[in-house]
């Protein structure tokens, strides 16, 4: 495979294939999973919709801190963050998942709003949630936090339950 | 349907804004908070916390989003798309006026704000601002082990709770690649069916309230109470059942099932003449909803939505039959789809959903085979409580199982089931061990709110509450 073609996986890394069970669960028998890079990312995406991908179904975040050696397949760099986007054919019954990887350094992706007006609400919650900038968004603000919060909550890092507590006159830890 | 891969792509990247729009350098974060040049706050902002969320004055939006709240979703050609003439959207500010509806206002049906931008009692402009419900529970979701997860998810959406236990089940067995007894997916598809006549019946009796029809209101809760004391029967709870589990469901049906169901049937199928003799040709209720709050196929698509909005449109997307799930390829039903897009196809589509989904159930009363509820596999399942009272390996087993959880291959996984209000998905990781590494849930009514804005463009104050009750959201599924 040429460095510039996106990897492709035609079934998902995570399929324990043990027959029967798997074809009971919806669209996985025809289950893509394609890692492009952030430069080919919108072209890709771009390419799956002009061959009939209709549908944006879902677009999330997804933050690899805690579990670096994820399975990916040769050729893709794991980074720590992925956007995980899952594009729907209606009028062939697919599904096609495309996974960017997402360097914490600079974390900033090309928005598909152009291509799919429909992850306008997701990208926000992305970035509400994570902290990835989509690039092109219309209006990349919080969507499900006050607009004052701090930090990025779904974040491995962000510390669950170390809100200091308010009480003046509290004792303090045993 | 060829126009939506078609349309973008001529508009997308450098062509620059839609004619549509007014061509307005944007305002940065701190600049949009400060008075304006007449020494006025600028929008509503400054009075309230939430800064850029809202909806602001024109001058201030970025072109993208300003095109997107008048609703204008396809780039289309100009002249394809919405018509500008239909409205005058080069209004200047003074000529308008910014108002806010909700969160607490009734016709949300939860804690959904609304900022309207309105010229007299025209809906000019739309922006949801959601959020007010929002708990966390994709990161609660990575605390808990899979056995604790679908008592986590069955508060998202909590008109239909039993979708949510099923999405999350599916995603997790899929991972694990265990192989369903038939039975426990039989009961799964009757709970599940069950769950969607009283979503829609509680979506007749709110709309029937929304645009002014008290009586529907108060008939569908009636028949939703038969429902919801069988799965108080079944599950033990009235909502928030816990009763779908990776691995099968929680119990086994209650002696006697196949005749409450069977009364459920002959009671609410009646009383649907009845509600269409009600409502359908009442000309104030017609007049209320045909025509109101229209959407074409094309631009349902590029918005994402799905579920009763999508089909209203005239397009035949049900995943339980465009990509069966359980056991839906072995039951007949029709899918229904409408022609216009307007509320009133919206409506059709719910209430002849209720007579699809009872005759689904009355199938499944027919064909429910003998077998397991659950599937007998040592490491997902615990031991029958008899087992438990004379076997210390039992006790220790079940109370592994319900401390420690099981533990899930690595991988990942999007599963997606039809709930009342659309394409109910979940994206699940698995790092190896007993607890989810990230659960996500595509939430029908989230995406589905961002059609609003297209829906509401043109209409009267009044008609944007009647549009809000067809979208149907569910506020705890949208904020999560």
């Amino acid at each position: 495979m040429s460095p510039d073609a996106p990897t492709v996986v035609d079934e998902p890394s995570g399929a324990s294939g043990s027959g029967g069970g798997s074809s009971r669960v919806p669209g996985r028998p025809s289950q893509e999973v394609v890692f492009p890079t952030r430069e080919q990312y919108e072209s890709v995406v771009g390419e799956y919709q002009k061959t009939g991908f209709e549908m944006c179904a879902d677009l999330c975040g997804v933050d690899y801190l805690a579990h670096p050696g994820r399975r990916l397949p040769e050729g893709v760099r794991p980074e720590r963050f992925e956007v995980v986007v899952n594009l729907l054919s209606l009028s062939q019954a697919r599904r096609v998942r495309v996974r960017v990887q997402v360097p914490d350094t600079d974390a900033e992706v090309a928005t598909l709003f152009e291509l799919y007006p429909g992850v306008e609400a997701m990208e926000r919650e992305a970035y509400d949630l994570f902290g990835i900038v989509f690039i092109g968004h219309p209006d990349m603000t919080r969507i499900l936090l006050p607009e004052d919060w701090e930090g990025h909550p779904l974040r491995k890092d962000y510390g669950v339950g170390r809100v200091p507590v308010q009480f003046k006159d509290a004792p303090g830890p045993r | 349907m060829s126009d939506v891969t078609k349309s973008p792509s001529e508009w997308a990247g450098a062509q620059g804004p839609h004619p549509d729009t007014v061509l307005d350098p944007p305002l940065s974060g701190d600049s949009f908070l400060a008075p304006g040049p007449d020494g006025e706050a600028q929008g509503l902002v400054a009075e309230t916390s939430e800064g850029p969320q809202e909806l602001a004055r024109r001058a201030l939006t970025d072109p993208g989003e300003l095109r997107r709240e008048v609703g204008a979703v396809l780039r289309l050609p100009e002249g394809v798309a919405i018509d500008p003439a239909d409205i005058d959207v080069e209004q200047s500010d003074d000529e308008t006026m910014i108002i806010n509806m909700g969160p607490q206002h009734p016709s949300t049906h939860g804690v959904l704000r609304l900022m309207l931008e309105l010229d007299g009692e025209t809906v000019l402009r739309t922006k949801p601002v959601i959020g007010y419900l929002h708990t966390g529970m994709e990161k609660t979701a990575e605390e808990l082990t899979y056995v604790q997860g679908s008592t986590n998810v069955t508060r998202m959406d909590y008109l239909a709770p039993l979708h949510n236990e099923l999405v999350l089940s599916l995603a997790v067995e899929a991972l694990l690649g265990v192989e369903m007894p038939p039975r426990s997916d039989w009961i799964r598809m009757l709970m599940v069916e069950l769950n969607r006549v009283s979503s829609h019946l509680m979506w007749m009796a709110t709309n029937g309230m929304d645009i002014g029809s008290t009586s529907m209101m108060i008939y569908g809760f009636r028949e939703r109470e038969m429902i919801l004391a069988f799965f108080e029967k079944t599950t033990g709870l009235r909502m928030n059942h816990n009763f779908i589990r990776p691995g099968g469901s929680a119990a086994d049906l209650p002696d006697g099932w196949e005749d409450d169901v069977t009364i459920i049937c002959d009671t609410v199928l009646p009383r649907t003449d009845e509600y269409d003799e009600l409502l359908t040709g009442q000309p104030v209720f017609r007049q209320r909803s045909e025509g109101i709050g229209r959407i074409s196929a094309e631009e349902a698509l590029a918005l994402s939505l799905t579920g009763p909005i999508l089909r209203s449109t005239g397009v035949p997307w049900d995943l339980r039959r465009s990509m069966p799930y359980l056991r839906y390829d072995e039951v007949d039903f029709d899918v229904i789809v409408g022609t216009y897009g307007d509320n009133f196809d919206r409506y059709s589509i719910r209430l002849n959903e209720i007579r699809e989904s009872i005759r689904i159930i009355r199938q499944i009363v027919e064909k429910m085979p003998a077998g397991d509820y659950r599937v007998q596999d040592k490491k997902v399942t615990p031991p029958p409580r008899g087992r438990i009272d004379e076997s210390m390996e039992a006790l220790i087993h079940h109370f592994k199982v319900f401390t420690e959880g099981f533990k899930v291959p690595e991988g990942e996984v999007y599963v997606a089931v039809e709930s009342p209000r659309g394409e109910l998905g979940c994206y699940l990781v698995a790092d190896g061990t007993p607890k989810a590494y990230r659960m996500h849930i595509r939430g029908p009514s989230f995406v589905n709110l961002q059609g609003l804005p297209l829906m509401m463009r043109g209409g009267l104050l009044a008609d944007a509450v009647a549009v809000c009750s067809t979208v149907d959201p569910v506020m705890g599924e949208v904020d999560r």
